[in-house]
């Protein structure tokens, strides 16, 4: 298969090549001046910064190591420490947890047969509906939970085998990925609800459980499309030699679908690190995450711009340098998935 | 690990042992039992995660949206008032903030809406017409070119002079701007990296970075990056004469910082996308294009383009589920104001949850929802299908 790699078929005239690079400069320009500007800023004092725009250090004004010194070892240090680590504990945890679940599911989408019966889904919606309606006629909940699960299994094994009609992988699939239109804020008061009941708000477990939530649609949905290019032959073989279901994908599937893996792993991580509105309804002092931490700065002490240059550079630079080091697997991983649509 | 070993002993021991009339022992038939759930096994974790943290929290944002929920020392207590919650938003003391101000209709108003509903009354005829109705496609498209012209005449009442959006026209101004220029912006550079043109490999790379800076940075930064007096562009402001306005504190100011974050933010994203589908396009037709004569313009017009439009429609629907969600750069970048000017919807539940009014904030999040999977599946089923299925 011919492909053009990185080219187009007539080389291009020379001003035309010109104006096309000067394009890409211009764009870069702007993307990379405001992160100058970051940088800039974030080695000024607060005159400095207050007193109008000085551009080039060592020339415009003298750098100064004050802002960075006071957010990372002065007293904004147990400030900064704390949201850093919770950051990092809950986007590393819910990225893999939500990338095991994930690939999991898709996993078994693209090679099992799955023939849910629409009446089976039915009854589950019903039972569901019946707890409900009994909670708020004043049943405890564990109670009405339980009564509704077990009304819905003796339903399943008694009346389901008369249904006919059936749901297909691909219905399980839209399901799943169709989750990532919901709105975090359209479900993020009965999360939070949930987690008071628990007893859990304000801490990690809570925002992981959530952010593996959210981000499970993602996952699926670029797996998916990843797994089916992958060749099904050496797992047919795999089974042929006698290896379990969990074994072949195990040592099989994972290490064939790593490109997948790593850009999928990038991406979702890039949204826990990121993410700023389930933090800010779950998480109160303990477990805040640096979104909340760089966005409060404002409300506190107005804007100081040089110790929020600091954060954000701080809070930047990990992903940043990772987007770097991987964007070789973005290209081959996340857009396989992408591209088919 | 463990399982697998297992089964694979069995396999290659059961023969020898020559024992056919005990059958396979406990363990085997445990071994293969939970071999043959595995698919169950695998797609039990996200079901039960999917189950228990969106479709469970959605019913019960349902039901707390028909209620009003006040925090008492005992703790929650529920009080049913129906569609109360929708109705203040709609038609009650909330809609100025929610739908907008509407101006007086003008000559031209009427004329965009008469052009919108006619398209859409056009469209619906052709589609009786057309002899290939089913229930649910009818039903459909009978939501759609209500939906439609209901923005249309939103859009065009407060949009106009004198009239003000509200959090609703506010969000869908946002989303549609941003994927527009989005898209125009990633589709360009894209078109220009798959030349060859020298530092490609630092052009992607520093395309790429906006995607990976949180929002609530980018905020901050263009904040400061529009900053009148002491920001990087002051020179151009002082000769402009505007150095000591605020253009944040004009509501389109702001809209527009807003939209010009949020542009720079995504932009990286369709650009990868594209670019990907770009390099995967196949080099015949091009070169039998070239063979004949065609110019550039009419190679992209005529090959390219329908070659990427269903990657294009795929990148701009995920733009579009995401960008629906936006609350962090109107937050931090202008606090949803001056007044409530910049405020999306989810910033506008988010204030109500503030204010304590729990039932008011699940009811916004519900439009927001019925909002949002009302365009993306317009667009997924009129504009998507039509390309992809050519």
């Amino acid at each position: 298969m011919f492909k053009r790699r990185g080219g187009s078929v007539s080389s291009l005239s020379g001003g035309c090549a010109i104006f096309s690079l000067l394009a890409l400069v211009i764009w870069a320009l702007a993307i990379l001046f405001p992160l100058y500007w970051l940088i800039v800023t974030s080695f000024k004092t607060p005159i400095e910064v207050g007193n109008g725009p000085f551009y080039v250090p060592f020339v415009d004004f003298k750098p100064t190591l004050d802002a960075w010194h006071y957010i990372l070892l002065g007293d904004l240090q147990r400030d900064t420490f704390r949201p850093y680590l919770n950051t990092i504990i809950v986007s590393i945890s819910s990225t893999v947890l939500a990338l095991a679940f994930g690939s999991t599911a898709a996993y078994a989408l693209t090679r099992f047969t799955f023939r849910p019966k629409l009446g089976a889904v039915g009854l589950f919606i019903g039972c569901l509906v019946l707890a409900i309606v009994a909670i708020y006629l004043g049943v405890p909940w564990l109670l009405a939970v339980a009564a509704g699960t077990a009304l819905f299994l003796i339903l399943l094994q008694t009346i389901a085998r008369r249904f006919t009609r059936s749901l297909g992988n691909n219905d399980i699939a839209f399901w799943m990925i169709s989750q990532r239109i919901l709105p975090p804020v359209a479900v993020v008061i009965p999360i939070y609800i949930l987690f008071q009941r628990l007893g859990m708000l304000d801490t990690r477990p809570a925002l992981i459980i959530t952010y593996v939530a959210a981000n499970l649609p993602i996952v699926v949905w670029l797996m998916r499309d990843y797994l089916q290019s992958v060749p099904i032959e050496l797992e047919e073989c795999a089974a042929i030699d006698g290896a379990s279901h969990y074994r072949t994908f195990w040592s099989i599937v994972l290490p064939l679908s790593m490109p997948g893996l790593v850009a999928t792993f990038l991406f979702v991580l890039v949204f826990a690190w990121n993410e700023y509105m389930y933090a800010l309804f779950l998480t109160s002092a303990h477990s805040q995450t640096l979104p909340l931490t760089i966005a409060a700065q404002n409300a506190t002490r107005g804007p100081q711009w040089w110790y929020m240059s600091v954060l954000i550079l701080i809070m930047i630079l990990p992903v940043i340098g990772m987007a770097i080091a991987l964007e070789r697997y973005i290209a081959r991983g996340l857009l396989v998935g992408a591209v088919k649509g | 690990m463990s399982v697998g070993d297992q089964t694979q002993g069995s396999a290659q021991v059961g023969p020898n042992l020559e024992v056919p009339a005990s059958g396979p022992g406990l363990w085997e038939r445990l071994v293969d039992r939970l071999d043959r759930a595995a698919g169950s096994a695998f797609i039990l974790p996200a079901v039960l995660v999917i189950l228990c943290l969106s479709i469970f929290p959605l019913v019960i944002s349902l039901y707390i949206s028909l209620v009003r929920l006040q925090f008492v020392s005992s703790g929650i207590q529920l009080t049913f008032v129906g569609l109360d919650n929708y109705a203040k938003l709609l038609v009650g003391i909330d809609h100025v903030h929610f739908l907008g101000q509407a101006a007086p209709p003008s000559a031209i108003s009427w004329i965009v809406v008469g052009l919108v509903v006619g398209t859409a009354v056009v469209l619906f005829a052709r589609y009786l017409r057309g002899g290939r109705l089913s229930p649910g496609g009818l039903v459909g498209r009978i939501i759609v070119t209500v939906g439609l012209c209901t923005l249309a005449w939103l859009a065009v009442t407060t949009l106009a002079p004198g009239g003000r959006p509200g959090t609703l026209m506010v969000t869908l101004v946002y989303v549609f701007v941003d994927i527009t220029f989005q898209y125009i912006l990633g589709l360009g550079l894209a078109m220009l990296c798959v030349q060859h043109l020298p530092g490609q490999r630092f052009f992607r790379v520093v395309f790429l970075l906006p995607m990976m800076i949180t929002p609530v940075g980018v905020a901050y930064l263009f904040r400061m990056l529009a900053d009148t007096s002491i920001g990087p562009l002051y020179p151009i402001w002082s000769a402009l004469g505007l150095s000591n306005t605020s253009w944040v504190e004009n509501a389109w100011g702001a809209r527009a910082a807003v939209m010009i974050g949020d542009i720079w933010e995504w932009t990286p994203f369709i650009f990868i996308v594209l670019l990907a589908a770009l390099e995967s396009q196949s080099i015949e037709p091009l070169e039998a294009a070239v063979v004949d004569g065609a110019n550039r313009w009419q190679i992209f017009w005529e090959i390219t383009l329908p070659d990427i439009l269903p990657v294009s429609t795929t990148v701009v629907l995920i733009r579009m589920i995401e960008a629906f969600k936006i609350i962090d750069l109107p937050n931090v970048l202008t606090n949803g104001g001056p007044g409530t000017a910049t405020e999306s919807l989810t910033l506008h539940a988010y204030t109500i949850w503030r204010a304590l009014d729990i039932g008011g904030s699940a009811a916004v999040a519900y439009i927001l929802l019925l909002t949002s999977t009302f365009c993306c599946l317009a667009f997924a089923n009129l504009v998507r299908r039509r390309f992809v299925e050519g």
